[in-house]
């Protein structure tokens, strides 16, 4: 298809990547802009903090729906971009953490540890955070050449986790309004399980494929 | 139109005055603080609530005791920053919503355990004694504050001309609760009408304050118009807005936030920086209005207000009576 054909080397070409990626950079310049106006509203720490979550929680979406898109759209060339999508879920997190322990706790390193360690809500943030810095560190192509594509996948499922924790952390801190928290439960929960569904589809044609290929040695009528 | 400064804000924080008025009928008397400015500030970047275009409702007063020295919170940031739910969870949406609020005429009944059972309407309530403005710390659960010069006088005023009899030992408190104004409660996540209570030593304490006012005018609706309770000495959800009902009773009653949950929001909910019953650290505070490289606030008991408050809550385990 002429069309179909189009779309491809839509993606495929160089610009589309150094535009998607100044996309993702958009959040961020809305943030700065909003810093540099003092146009954060009257609790500037909670807004900052907010805003660099709730773009790790949507990055780490965008990023698991990749695989599923390039299944249902048929268009494979997307992995191009996860990469991308996945260190910019790192990137948001990093603000995120870093507007925690700066603007929030202004370095108060013995609070910041009582609550790293005894408040649950914090312990979940800080468990997704942990989690995605392997996976940041392992992003490249040379990583998963080192580390073999199948030790590099199972490393990389603890973006999972991380999706998990982050979820957990934000209905933790809402006070009685859980919808926000819960949406992104439902989104990634979505996500999840097409992912254990592709599993389980992709183990029952293995099968199918293994016993047509067996010779039968049980008499035949 | 004259363009009076009000001595609580900068040229930065004046507001038009048709963006946070509520629906009130205009007050006789000019208030010592002098006016807001009309100015059409389209530097102005919050939402505008629904708003009335009510003639300034000025309350006439005098500066009251217990004041505090430190700064005033600015007017825009107290008016956009408020949890009111019955207008939505977000924090910027009561001064979207509450615009919609009628808060005139309006009826505050007191009832119960008392010798004179009576309606007051608002008009009444604002010449039952002398309006103070009162400079308070306000502290949120949520762990930022704000300093808010408000008006009005204690509520032991109101309660003595009730007569408590020797059965009331609690004061209960209801919220104006009306959902085809309010469909945003429906999903808050708490129950409605909101619901709160004190001691009845907490409620004839001088520092409990009934409010008619703040920043020299009358309540804008996001800050619970037109009458409300102030307790600068314990978190602010126990100072209820939009107050339409004061009951004397026996038992303590139930309120709100403890029903939602009772380990983290307690009856007496006093600040206090040792006991956290909520998932976060209640150590620090972050004051609204100061920017966002402000240094936060170490919490204090009772929120500074101990020589005042202290003597009520001798003897009892502060951890287990939160």
């Amino acid at each position: 298809m002429q069309g179909g054909r189009n779309l491809k080397s839509i993606l495929l070409s160089k610009w589309t990547k150094r535009i998607l990626f100044l996309a993702c950079l958009v959040p961020f310049a809305i943030l700065l802009w909003r810093i540099l106006h003092s146009d954060l509203g009257p609790n500037p720490v909670q807004f900052v903090e907010y805003t660099t979550g709730r773009w790790t929680l949507r990055f780490l979406a965008i990023t698991l729906a990749i695989a599923p898109a390039r299944r249902i759209l048929r268009l494979p060339e997307l992995i191009r971009f996860r990469r991308m999508t996945g260190l910019f879920a790192f990137f948001y997190v990093c603000m995120h953490f870093l507007s925690y322990l700066g603007i929030d706790k202004y370095f108060m390193w013995d609070q910041i540890w009582s609550d790293i360690h005894k408040r649950p809500y914090i312990i979940a943030g800080f468990t997704g955070f942990v989690l995605l810095i392997p996976l940041a560190l392992t992003s490249t192509a040379w990583s998963i050449r080192w580390l073999g594509g199948k030790r590099w996948r199972m490393l990389h499922r603890l973006i999972y986790l991380t999706a998990v924790a982050g979820v957990i952390h934000y209905y933790w801190q809402v006070k009685s309004d859980k919808r926000a928290p819960l949406f992104y439960a439902a989104i990634f929960g979505a996500l999840l399980a097409w992912r254990v569904g592709e599993w389980f589809f992709k183990r029952a044609r293995k099968s199918l494929a293994a016993e047509a290929r067996a010779p039968r040695t049980s008499a035949t009528n | 139109m004259f363009l009076k400064k009000s001595p609580y804000s900068t040229d930065d924080e004046i507001t038009p005055k048709e963006v946070y008025f509520n629906r009130r009928k205009f007050l006789a008397g000019m208030g010592i603080a002098g006016a807001a400015a009309l100015a059409g500030r389209e530097a102005w970047k919050f939402a505008t609530p629904a708003a009335s275009a009510d003639p300034q409702a000025k309350l006439s007063f005098v500066p009251g005791s217990y004041s505090t020295k430190e700064k005033i919170t600015p007017f825009k940031d107290v008016t956009h920053y408020n949890n009111f739910y019955e207008f939505g969870t977000g924090k910027s949406d009561p001064a979207r919503n509450a615009g919609r609020m009628v808060t005139s005429p309006w009826t505050v009944s007191v009832e119960g355990e008392v010798k004179n059972r009576r309606k007051y309407s608002l008009a009444e309530i604002e010449k039952l004694a002398p309006l103070e403005e009162r400079i308070y710390r306000h502290r949120c659960v949520e762990g930022w504050s704000i300093v808010v010069p408000w008006i009005g006088y204690s509520l032991g005023a109101i309660l003595r001309l009730a007569e408590p009899t020797p059965k009331a030992k609690y004061v209960a408190f209801q919220s104006y609760f009306n959902p085809a104004v309010m469909p945003w409660a429906a999903s808050a996540g708490i129950s409605f009408p909101y619901v709160e209570g004190l001691r009845l030593d907490e409620a004839m304490h001088p520092l409990t304050l009934l409010s008619v006012g703040m920043y020299g005018e009358a309540l804008p609706n996001q800050d619970g118009a037109p009458v409300r309770i102030v307790l600068p000495w314990k978190y602010g959800y126990k100072s209820i807005k939009s107050l339409v009902k004061i009951r004397l009773v026996a038992e303590q009653p139930p309120t709100t936030w403890n029903e939602y949950s009772s380990s983290a929001y307690g009856f007496y909910s006093n600040v206090n920086p040792g006991v956290d019953t909520v998932p976060w650290s209640q150590a620090y505070e972050h004051r609204l209005g100061q920017g966002l490289f402000a240094r936060p606030i170490p919490t204090r008991i009772f929120n500074g207000y101990g020589d005042q408050v202290a003597s009520l809550y001798r003897g009892m385990d502060l951890r287990k009576y939160h």
